[in-house]
């Protein structure tokens, strides 16, 4: 029962990462011709047959595109023009430090979001709770970047806690975590508050509160546990947004890692880098995905069922 | 038996209020009544008259923004309202105890009920979790939970309604409560499981010597069970009598009413009796007898003068002064 | 034997509801204010402005907001590092948000919602194949889509309206599906059905009025993104192309002169930040008077 569940996500994510394939190889093929793409625009006409054939562009686009997801999938994406290394290379150098950050960006939103959402809610129209609404609002309506310039602008530029650019030991980190993890935090919050907000009013707080309970025991034992699960859920989607909002914080940070290499290729027209990045990308987020529903079938007891009965 | 001595629980003009935005609902409204030990009060009116939030309020759990705003209730004489959160806390479960209407609802569905029974047991008497869960079977066990040892393990949803209901008795019994409320506990149930429940529920109290105030808008649960009868209309007793005189001599407008209505073979072919009129409006405060714009009886000195209750026979009070 | 139900069960609020209020709250009319007075600003910015946005002043170059020493008041928010005014320039900047904002939300509605009204209604293979894109999509961080597809394509204000339509229609689409689920299983529709109604007919006039509120709600908040995200863009580059001043272009020019002239970069993240606010708190305000239930 349980089993069959797994083997119909892992069935979904692997036709999702074919449709991720497809998106990606016809990136390149957008325009109809992607040899006006890769060369410059004085190129002599034999340069651009002979780079045509060399990449295999006078051979039908289905058959393109099945070479295009044999190699893929063997991780080979071609040599980025631009370094004229394997693009696969680039990425394994590039993605820690962008792990990096997007983790320290996620633990920081967490750290500071759930407490709050909990406390909010549990002081529901408190001055806290007001602050949090505030912080909430305010934190959805930000642009990213424009918290970075701003992060940049106070703490680098004015204090001088912290340096504004560079990945060079903990310090660096402080900005760009802070500046990622910001947009997040904000919907983090509001989802705990909301959710355990929804929690507490259910039936089952106030039997446990007819037994006796303790406040304490009521509050994190029982409502956390149902408050938690549809969290989880929202932790792991949160991690593919934090992976697209590193290209623009990265960038801001001059962090070395997978966004700011993007933002290069894709403005030096190395589309085999930028075919190779989306790729990772989209596959990491469609693993993450999968994780996240797995946990969350195994800790709420009532999904497996439903799914069955379906 | 109901015994003699100074009862179990008193409640003593209870007022609870709702403030809302168009005016203050006065919920319960001056309510008064007492239960012996090992009695079964039953407390019997439509949806909305103030039942559940009577039984909410000896509770101490009104929902906010509700609150109990007069009255005292006496729980073995010292008053419950008096009282601060933790030594409330203490009340529940341990003295008196409550089972809700909907065990779908009211179990919490991402932890075993064994897990829940024990956490109750701890919740008063401390103790390891092994001797925890041992009581959680036993208590299993009691309500006649077929394989208690394994249908511990369970979650609320893997059970039928039946064994959910069990499950919440074993619940509220766990700390061995003096008085138990139970607020409509077989209304979500087909009618063959509500008489098993029924049966345990005399079963257990008979066992325990354990006080019931049964909550119900169903006479013939009230029939089954109950030792002495309340009726509440518009959040104010109307009639209180042992549950025999309630039938036989029923003495308020309203519980006639509401007993002719039953269908009876006796009048087969012929129409169903019905109450004229609405209930009223419990935001409206006005003076006189809430039952009066319905009552056939009703007098002039009705709309003005509220009526209080009255012992007509002995152990038979009403609230109005016109029937006889 | 049972008593008589009420005819009218007096029903005691349990929890309070916020939503129970009839007036807009506080919050409300901020979002709604400050949006009317974005868009008025916007539309009416030609007659408005003080400054010709594109009119380089090279002799006031770099001068700070009028309040500040150097800072002269016909100039009431500085001027950039190439003299033109930053007030005008946020102006008629707002007009190319507001406009892409809002033209990019209409197209991905459409796609979203034919999509999602498709996969509701028939199910089965179509449900299946159209959600599985959904996740495609959802898959790719919509940054380097929208990067790589407007690059490839040229940036322009056209090619920006479709790319951002083409990559957020996935909101619409998840809505609008399931509240067609929901609203499948209702009484009235099979009522229609068994009348003999075409079942095209019938996704039109029955469920279609029943989605739009959710559809409300999502395109005011997926206006806030589109704002955002085409300042990203505009930020990174590949938005609308100067000399078309947008806020997003002027941060990045900011960026250049953070370090002494902070008022470049900052007033027009300002710009941003309260117009999406005010979006925000626009369709949270709809969210809460026409269904509080919604799970957006």
């Amino acid at each position: 029962m349980m089993l069959s569940y797994v083997v119909r996500r892992l069935l979904q994510s692997l036709l999702v990462l074919l449709g991720v394939s497809v998106i990606v190889f016809g990136l390149l093929h957008l325009t109809g011709d992607p040899t006006r793409l890769l060369l410059p625009l004085e190129a002599r006409e034999e340069d651009v047959q002979q780079l045509r054939a060399l990449l295999g562009l006078d051979a039908p686009l289905w058959v393109q595109y099945l070479r295009f997801l044999s190699r893929a999938v063997r991780g080979d994406f071609g040599l980025s023009f631009k370094h004229q290394v394997p693009a696969v290379t680039l990425i394994a150098q590039t993605l820690p430090a962008t792990l990096q950050l997007t983790a320290a960006g996620l633990g920081l939103a967490l750290v500071v979001a759930i407490p709050a959402g909990i406390l909010a809610a549990l002081r529901r129209n408190s001055l806290l709770d007001a602050i949090c609404s505030v912080g909430v609002l305010m934190g959805q309506a930000m642009p990213v970047y424009w918290l970075g310039l701003l992060l940049i602008l106070v703490f680098a530029v004015g204090l001088g806690w912290f340096p504004a650019a560079g990945r060079d030991g903990l310090a660096s980190l402080v900005l760009p975590a802070t500046c990622l993890g910001a947009f997040s935090m904000a919907r983090i919050a509001r989802m705990a508050r909301s959710g355990m907000l929804e929690v507490l009013a259910q039936d089952y707080v106030r039997t446990a509160r007819a037994a006796g309970l303790r406040a304490f025991v009521v509050t994190y034992k029982y409502a956390l546990k149902n408050a938690a699960i549809p969290l989880v859920t929202i932790i792991g989607l949160e991690f593919g947004i934090l992976l697209g909002g590193a290209v623009i914080t990265e960038t801001i940070f001059a962090w070395p890692g997978v966004g700011r290499l993007a933002v290069d290729a894709i403005f030096s027209r190395d589309y085999p880098l930028v075919q190779a990045i989306v790729a990772v990308l989209a596959t990491l987020f469609v693993l993450i995905n999968l994780l996240v529903d797995l946990i969350y079938t195994h800790l709420d007891p009532r999904i497996v069922y439903v799914r069955q009965a379906r | 038996m109901p015994s003699t001595m100074t009862p179990l629980l008193q409640v003593e003009r209870l007022e609870t209020q709702f403030p809302t935005g168009p005016g203050l609902v006065r919920a319960v409204d001056g309510v008064s009544f007492a239960i012996a030990r090992g009695e079964v009060l039953g407390l019997v009116g439509e949806s909305g008259c103030g039942k559940s939030v009577t039984a909410l309020s000896i509770m101490g759990l009104v929902p906010a923004p509700g609150r109990v705003a007069a009255g005292r209730i006496l729980l073995g004489g010292e008053n419950l309202l008096a009282k601060d959160a933790e030594a409330m806390r203490r009340v529940r479960g341990a003295r008196i105890a409550m089972v809700f209407q909907e065990p779908m609802t009211a179990l919490n569905p991402v932890f075993s009920i064994g897990d829940q029974i024990a956490s109750a047991v701890r919740a008063h008497d401390g103790g390891s979790r092994r001797a925890a869960w041992a009581r959680a079977v036993e208590m299993l066990d009691r309500v006649q939970v077929p394989s208690p040892q394994e249908r511990a393990r369970a979650y609320p949803h893997q059970l039928s309604g039946g064994l959910r209901q069990r499950a919440m008795i074993a619940l509220a019994l766990a700390a061995g409560p003096e008085l138990l409320i139970a607020d409509e506990p077989t209304t979500a149930l087909d009618v063959t499981i509500q008489a098993q429940i029924l049966d345990l529920l005399r079963h257990l109290q008979a066992e325990r010597g354990m006080a019931v105030l049964m909550i119900t808008h169903d006479l013939g649960v009230v029939a089954e069970i109950c030792h002495r009868v309340a009726v509440i209309y518009a959040g104010r007793i109307v009639e209180l009598a042992p549950v025999t005189s309630i039938f036989a001599r029923p003495l308020h407008p309203y519980t006639r009413g509401l007993l002719r209505c039953l269908p009876h073979p006796s009048r087969f072919g012929q129409p169903l009796v019905s109450i004229d009129g609405i209930p009223p409006d419990l935001r409206q405060n006005g003076a006189g007898c809430r039952f009066a714009p319905r009552c056939p009886h009703a007098i002039a000195t009705c709309q003005t003068h509220e009526p209080g209750l009255e012992e007509r026979e002995p152990g038979h009070l009403v609230a109005c002064p016109v029937t006889s | 034997m049972t008593a008589p139900a009420a005819s009218s069960a007096i029903v005691l609020p349990a929890i309070p509801s916020a939503a129970a209020r009839r007036r807009p709250s506080f919050r409300a009319i901020f979002g709604i204010t400050v949006l009317l007075l974005m868009t008025g600003t916007a539309v009416l910015a030609p007659w408005i402005a003080p400054w010709d946005p594109g009119r380089q002043m090279l002799l006031k170059r770099l001068r700070p907001p009028a309040w500040q020493a150097r800072g002269m008041i016909e100039h009431p928010l500085g001027t950039d590092h190439l003299g033109r005014d930053i007030l005008s320039r946020i102006l008629y900047g707002g007009r190319i948000s507001l406009a892409v904002g809002v033209s990019s939300v209409m197209l991905s509605a459409c796609i979203g919602v034919t999509l999602g009204l498709l996969a509701g209604f028939f199910g089965g293979r179509a449900d299946a194949i159209i959600m599985r894109v959904v996740d495609v999509f959802l898959a790719i961080p919509y940054i380097l889509l929208a990067m790589g597809v407007v690059f490839a394509l040229g940036p322009s204000l056209l090619n920006v309206i479709l790319v951002m339509g083409l990559t957020r229609w996935v909101q619409f689409a998840r809505i609008v599906r399931a509240d067609v689920l929901s609203i499948r299983e209702r009484e009235f529709v099979s009522g229609a059905r068994a009348r003999g109604n075409r079942s095209l007919r019938l996704l039109l006039r029955h469920v279609l009025p029943n989605a739009l509120t959710p559809i409300i709600v999502v395109a005011t908040l997926e206006l806030a993104f589109m704002i955002i995200y085409e300042s990203a863009l505009s930020f990174l580059g590949l938005g609308v192309q100067p000399p078309t001043p947008t806020w997003g272009w002027m941060l990045s020019d900011g960026r250049n002169y953070i370090a002494i002239a902070w008022w470049l970069a900052t007033f027009p993240g300002l710009a941003i930040m309260l117009t999406v606010l005010a979006v925000n708190l626009l369709g949270d305000w709809l969210r809460d008077t026409l269904d509080p239930r919604l799970q957006v």
